[in-house]
């Protein structure tokens, strides 16, 4: 018995000894996510416009029916999306329109502080998209 | 040189008097606050944490910070609870915890004017006595607090609380018997001094510390101990995952912070006392009060690191060991000692 109360405080013990700590004291230090990572997603630009050919596979393939669409032509008959909004609330991070996207004009980036303080400021515009 | 008394110096006993207890209630106050922050730091670490961080340097102001949030919280009393012993009851349990330090010796005599000074408030002639005596009142807050909180919980918690503490205090009573069987005194200062002649009275490099000619009082003395001033894992009387927070589930703001508080003054007392009575008290290798500090410290740390470590007993577990390991145990080392002193003489 007396040996099994030595054995608990001694594992006690040994983990109270610096280097056993696994907190990351977030604020101050934030981990870096794995380049796999599934957070904000990022509208990839080409030489003078987003890479998007506005095809409307992202919002079809998504679950959370987060993505709204709207195609337009430019000057030059390109169809290029006059309105590309994802919002986040309802986004649940899968992926897919990332997946089903044709022209590889959609990824996904490592940013996770997501918080905001108006509902309005969750609906990711295409300019926001794009930085 | 004379003791200072109230008789030969009126004035000066009462100025002295006042800054012994000063003093004293500074430094136990202060003993509690951080206790609290050590805990949550060597808890956290134990459990592969940080513990307190942010409020100040490794969270050095948690402890200020905690009391400030206590002090302007909302002071609630329950519509159902009986008033009077519902404010009574954090006062009885602290009152007690606290004016047991009066008796701890905590120095050598200083001469102060002409006149000797105990480094003690008051040097009772039945100071273990009156140490038992206190920690028999603490009950009643505990009691008073679970009683007229008219919660089940509460209720639960209290009737645990007075069980427990009444079985304890039985054995950690008869625990210390043998401590002034040999020293053939209940004076606290008297203990401490008989505490340091060599060892045995023959081994010159070893003080006469009792804990060497009385290891199982020891013992049973700091377990008996934990076990009556309610810390885990003899903690049942406020058993967070059974009781919700035992006998003070209902209250908040300041009466709880004076729960807490006693909690942690409770286990400085137990600290002292066991330091007093089987560590030689003051004495040791350092100037005076730091020794009893240090052997504090070592306690409390000791106090933490066993609640990082154990699980709680559960109620027929702790009747089990109170009474029919720990007393019968404490009625031989009693039986035991009084032969060989009897022998000895």
């Amino acid at each position: 018995m007396f040996k099994a109360f030595a054995k608990g405080l001694s594992i006690t013990f040994k983990h109270m000894l610096p280097g056993h700590s696994v907190t990351v004291q977030y604020p101050h230090v934030k981990l870096k996510p794995s380049d796999r990572f599934r957070g904000l997603h990022r509208l990839v630009p080409a030489h003078d416009r987003e890479k998007c050919v506005a095809c409307y596979l992202c919002p079809t393939v998504c679950p959370a029916k987060c993505i709204t669409v709207e195609s337009a032509e430019n000057a030059k008959g390109e169809k290029y999306p006059r309105i590309y909004e994802i919002d986040m609330l309802r986004c649940i991070f899968c992926g897919y329109c990332v997946e089903a996207c044709p022209v590889e004009a959609l990824e996904m980036t490592g940013a996770y502080e997501l918080a905001n303080y108006r509902r309005s400021d969750f609906v990711f515009t295409k300019e926001r998209l794009l930085k | 040189m004379p003791m200072l008394s109230l008789s030969n110096a009126p004035l000066l006993f009462l100025g002295i008097m006042l800054a012994k207890i000063l003093a004293v209630f500074v430094v136990v106050i202060l003993i509690v606050a951080y206790a609290t922050w050590l805990e949550r730091k060597v808890i956290g670490h134990m459990q592969a944490r940080l513990g307190p961080m942010e409020t100040g340097w490794h969270g050095l102001l948690q402890p200020i910070a905690d009391g400030l949030k206590l002090f302007f919280k909302e002071d609630i009393i329950p519509s159902q609870a009986s008033k009077v012993p519902f404010i009574l009851a954090p006062m009885m349990i602290l009152v007690p915890a606290f004016i047991t330090v009066a008796v701890i010796p905590f120095g050598p005599d200083i001469v102060i004017g002409g006149y000797q000074v105990p480094m003690q408030i008051a040097d009772l002639n039945v100071g273990i006595l009156y140490i038992l005596a206190m920690a028999g009142l603490g009950v009643y807050g505990i009691v008073l607090a679970g009683w007229s909180s008219n919660s089940k919980y509460s209720l639960l918690g209290g009737i645990r609380a007075s069980a427990q503490m009444i079985s304890y205090e039985l054995a950690a009573g008869l625990a210390i018997v043998s401590v002034f069987m040999l020293a053939e005194t209940l004076s606290l200062r008297g203990i401490v001094a008989a505490q340091m002649t060599p060892l045995w009275g023959v081994i010159d490099f070893l003080p006469n510390w009792y804990i060497f000619s009385q290891p199982l009082a020891f013992a049973l003395f700091v377990v008996t101990g934990i076990a009556e001033i309610n810390r885990t894992p003899f903690d049942l009387p406020e058993a967070e995952s059974e009781l919700v927070s035992g006998f003070c589930t209902e209250y908040s703001s300041m009466k709880y912070a004076l729960f807490f508080m006693a909690e942690y003054a409770n286990m400085v007392v137990l600290s002292a006392i066991a330091t007093t009575l089987f560590l030689g008290g003051w004495h040791g290798p350092f100037p005076g009060a730091i020794n009893i500090l240090l052997k504090v410290f070592c306690f409390m740390f000791f106090f933490i690191w066993l609640r990082a470590t154990f699980p709680r007993v559960r109620y027929d577990q702790l009747m089990h060991m109170g009474w029919k390991v720990f007393l019968p145990l404490a009625l031989a080392n009693i039986v035991v000692t009084a032969v060989v002193v009897l022998l000895q003489q």
